[in-house]
C-alpha cells in the first residue's frame, strides 16, 4: 500500500490533471479503504476541518497544499531591529522581502492566475512587507475582491498586533480564519531591545513605553481573536542573548490566551541586509540551538516546526517558491477563474492522504515497538507528497525527522544555500556547506545519490542512502530505524 | 513652509499618504510627493509631522528649504 498511487511527476508542477485523475482511478491501492481521515487523534474535528488544507497550520497539510502571499499592504506602524524596509532582492528568501508591490486589482489578477495553474493552492495570505492590519484599506479590498472570485480560498493575515484590536470585527465578518501575530516578548524591557519605535495614536513612541503599548495591544488582539474563534498562530523571532530563554514565558502567555500554534523562527541577521541587528553583529541561533529551545517548549502551546520563513510574495508549496513565474509582467490583463484543476487535485489528495496516514501510523508503531532508547536524526530530500522523492544534489532543503521512543516526529528543515548538483556539476566546496547545514544529522534519505558525495558524507559522519527512494517518509524512517536498532529476530521477520 | 520627501530614500510604502491630515501627499509616477501648497507641517493638528513620525527611513520626510 506504500506504492505511489500517483506518479512522482504528478507532484511536480505544473500538475497534469488528466494524468492525476487517471492515476487516481487506475487501481493500485484500494485507496478509500486505507483510512479516510488524516486527523490527529487529539484534535477536535471542527478544528481539523479548518486547518487540514492550510500548509502553515498543519504540518501534514504542508506536504500537499500551497500558499501564496500578495504584497498589497506595504505601510507599517512599527520598526523592528531585524527588518530593513529598503531591502529588496528576488534571490532573497525571508519574511518581508518582496520584489513588487501590488495594487488590490493586480493582486486579484495574480491570485486567479495562480489558482488556475497551481492546483495545490489553498491559502491566500497578506504577510508584508508592512502590516496588513495597519494598511487595512488595501488588505480589505484585496480580500473582498478575491473571495468573491474564489469563494473557497482561505484568507490569512500576518500582523505585528498593534492595529489588530481595531480590525478583529472586520476579520470575523470577512471570514478570515487564520491570523498570525508576531510576538517576540511579553516584557517591555526586552521589547525595547527589539523595537526602536512604534507609531500609535498619531504619534511616535520609543523605548520601553513603545514596547509596553505594543505588548498590551498584542495581548488584547489575541484575546479578541480567541473570543471570536479565529485560529491564531504566534510567530516569535529567536534572538540569542535577547529573547531566547524569554520565549518560554511568551509561550506560556500565548497559550493561556488561546493561541493555536507557536512558531519560533531563527533570527536572520546577515549584515548585507542592512538591518540594525545585522549591522551590530547580533547573531542568529544555530539549527541545534533552535531545536533545543523548541524541545524545551514542547508541552506548552503547540509548536510549528515546518516554517520556511518564506518571502512576502511567495507562491507554491512551503519548500518551494514559484513567485518568479507569476510576476506582474507575466499576468494576463483579464482572467477568469477556472476551478477545475484545484477541484480535481483536492479529490486526489483526499485519497492519497488517507493512505499516507495509514503508512505513517504503521511506521510509528514499528519505531515504538523496536523499543530502543536510541534517537536517530534523519534528513530527507523531498519535493512534496510526503515522500522521499528528491535527488540529493537537487535538494534546496532537507526535512529533518527524529525517530526514537516517542515515535517519528518532524523537527524542522535545513536550508541549503547552493545545491550540490547546480548546473550538473557536483562541487566539493558546495558539499561542505551542505554538510555544515546537516549538523547533528546521522542519516540522509533521498531518491538518488552519487557514489562520490555519498563517500564524502560518510567521511563527515553522515550516512546517505537511496534505499527508500519514493517511499513515504515515515515508512522509510521506520524501516531505517528497525535496520539500525531492531534486534535480529525482528529484523529477520521484517 | 512645507515638508518634502527625499525620493532616493523613500520605500514607497505609502503610510504618509493616508496619515497626512491635509491630503497633501500623493503617488506620482514612481514616487510620493508632498504638495507644498497643501502641507501645513501639521501645525495646529498634531505635535509632530505625521509623515515624519510614521516614515520608516530616517531623514526622509524633512523640512523643505525655504
Amino acid at each position: 500500500m506504500n506504492q505511489p498511487m500517483i506518479s512522482l511527476e504528478s507532484l511536480f508542477q505544473p500538475i497534469d490533471v488528466d494524468a492525476l485523475e487517471k492515476a487516481a482511478t487506475s487501481g493500485g491501492c484500494a485507496s478509500s479503504s486505507c483510512g479516510s481521515s488524516a486527523k490527529p487523534a487529539d484534535m477536535a474535528a471542527d478544528v481539523w476541518d479548518r486547518i487540514k488544507d492550510h500548509p502553515c497550520y498543519s504540518e501534514e497539510a504542508h506536504h500537499y497544499f500551497a500558499r501564496m502571499h500578495v504584497a498589497v499592504a506595504p505601510a507599517c506602524n512599527i520598526q523592528c531591529n531585524y527588518c530593513n524596509r529598503k531591502y529588496d532582492c528576488a534571490n532573497e528568501s525571508r519574511p518581508g522581502v518582496v520584489s513588487e508591490k501590488l495594487t488590490p486589482d493586480q493582486a486579484m489578477r495574480k491570485v486567479v492566475t495562480v489558482a488556475n495553474e497551481v492546483p495545490q493552492l489553498s491559502v491566500l495570505g497578506i504577510a508584508g512587507p508592512g502590516d496588513a492590519c495597519y494598511d487595512w484599506t488595501k488588505s480589505k479590498s484585496t480580500f473582498d475582491a478575491i473571495s468573491q472570485q474564489i469563494p473557497d480560498i482561505k484568507l490569512c493575515i500576518s500582523t505585528n498586533g498593534l492595529a489588530l484590536p481595531d480590525r478583529v470585527d472586520d476579520l470575523a465578518r470577512m471570514n478570515v480564519d487564520h491570523v498570525t501575530i508576531t510576538i517576540n516578548m511579553v516584557d517591555p524591557e526586552i521589547g525595547a531591545q527589539i523595537y526602536p519605535w512604534i507609531y500609535y495614536n498619531k504619534r511616535r513612541y520609543e523605548g520601553i513605553e513603545a514596547a509596553r503599548i505594543l505588548h498590551e495591544r498584542q495581548m488584547l488582539g489575541l484575546e479578541m481573536l480567541t473570543a471570536r474563534g479565529i485560529l491564531t498562530k504566534i510567530n516569535s523571532v529567536m534572538i540569542p542573548g535577547i529573547n531566547d530563554q524569554h520565549l518560554l514565558e511568551v509561550n506560556k502567555w500565548v497559550k493561556e490566551r488561546g493561541a493555536f500554534l507557536h512558531n519560533v523562527m531563527p533570527l536572520i541577521s546577515d549584515p548585507a541586509h542592512g538591518t540594525h541587528f545585522g549591522l551590530t553583529g547580533q547573531r542568529g541561533p544555530t539549527p541545534m540551538e533552535l531545536k533545543e529551545l523548541q524541545d524545551a517548549l514542547e508541552g506548552g502551546a503547540k509548536l510549528m516546526r515546518h516554517c520556511r520563513q518564506c518571502r512576502a510574495d511567495a507562491v507554491g508549496l512551503l519548500g518551494e517558491d514559484r513567485g518568479q513565474e507569476f510576476t506582474l509582467d507575466q499576468l494576463p490583463e483579464t482572467i477568469t477563474y477556472d476551478p477545475s484543476k484545484r477541484e480535481a487535485y483536492r479529490e486526489i489528495v483526499a485519497r492519497e492522504r488517507g493512505d499516507h496516514v495509514a503508512a505513517k501510523e504503521a511506521a510509528v508503531a514499528t519505531v515504538k515497538e523496536t523499543a530502543a532508547d536510541a534517537k536517530l536524526l534523519v534528513a530527507v530530500a523531498t519535493q512534496g507528497g510526503g515522500r522521499v522523492n528528491q535527488h540529493f544534489g537537487h535538494a534546496k532543503e532537507f526535512q529533518v525527522y527524529e525517530a526514537g521512543p516517542k515515535g517519528i516526529t518532524f523537527v524542522g528543515h535545513r536550508k541549503v544555500e547552493a545545491q550540490y548538483c547546480e548546473g550538473g556539476w557536483g562541487e566539493d566546496a558546495t558539499l561542505d556547506t551542505v554538510i555544515a547545514a546537516l549538523e547533528g544529522v546521522q542519516v540522509v534519505l533521498c531518491a538518488k545519490i552519487g557514489e562520490c558525495p555519498k563517500d564524502l558524507l560518510t567521511a563527515a559522519g553522515i550516512r546517505a542512502t537511496d534505499d527508500w527512494g519514493f517511499e513515504y517518509i515515515e515508512t522509510a524512517i521506520g524501516e531505517l530505524y528497525l535496520r539500525e536498532f531492531g534486534v535480529e529476530t525482528t529484523a529477520a521477520v521484517a | 513652509m512645507a515638508f518634502k520627501i527625499v525620493a532616493s530614500q523613500c520605500t514607497t510604502c505609502g503610510a504618509c499618504e493616508f496619515e497626512c491630515p491635509s491630503a497633501a501627499i500623493r503617488f506620482k509616477g514612481e514616487v510620493y510627493i508632498i504638495d507644498p501648497a497643501k502641507c501645513t507641517e501639521c501645525e495646529g493638528a498634531f505635535e509632530t509631522q505625521q509623515c515624519a513620525a510614521v516614515c520608516p527611513v530616517p531623514k526622509t520626510c524633512i523640512k523643505a528649504a525655504a
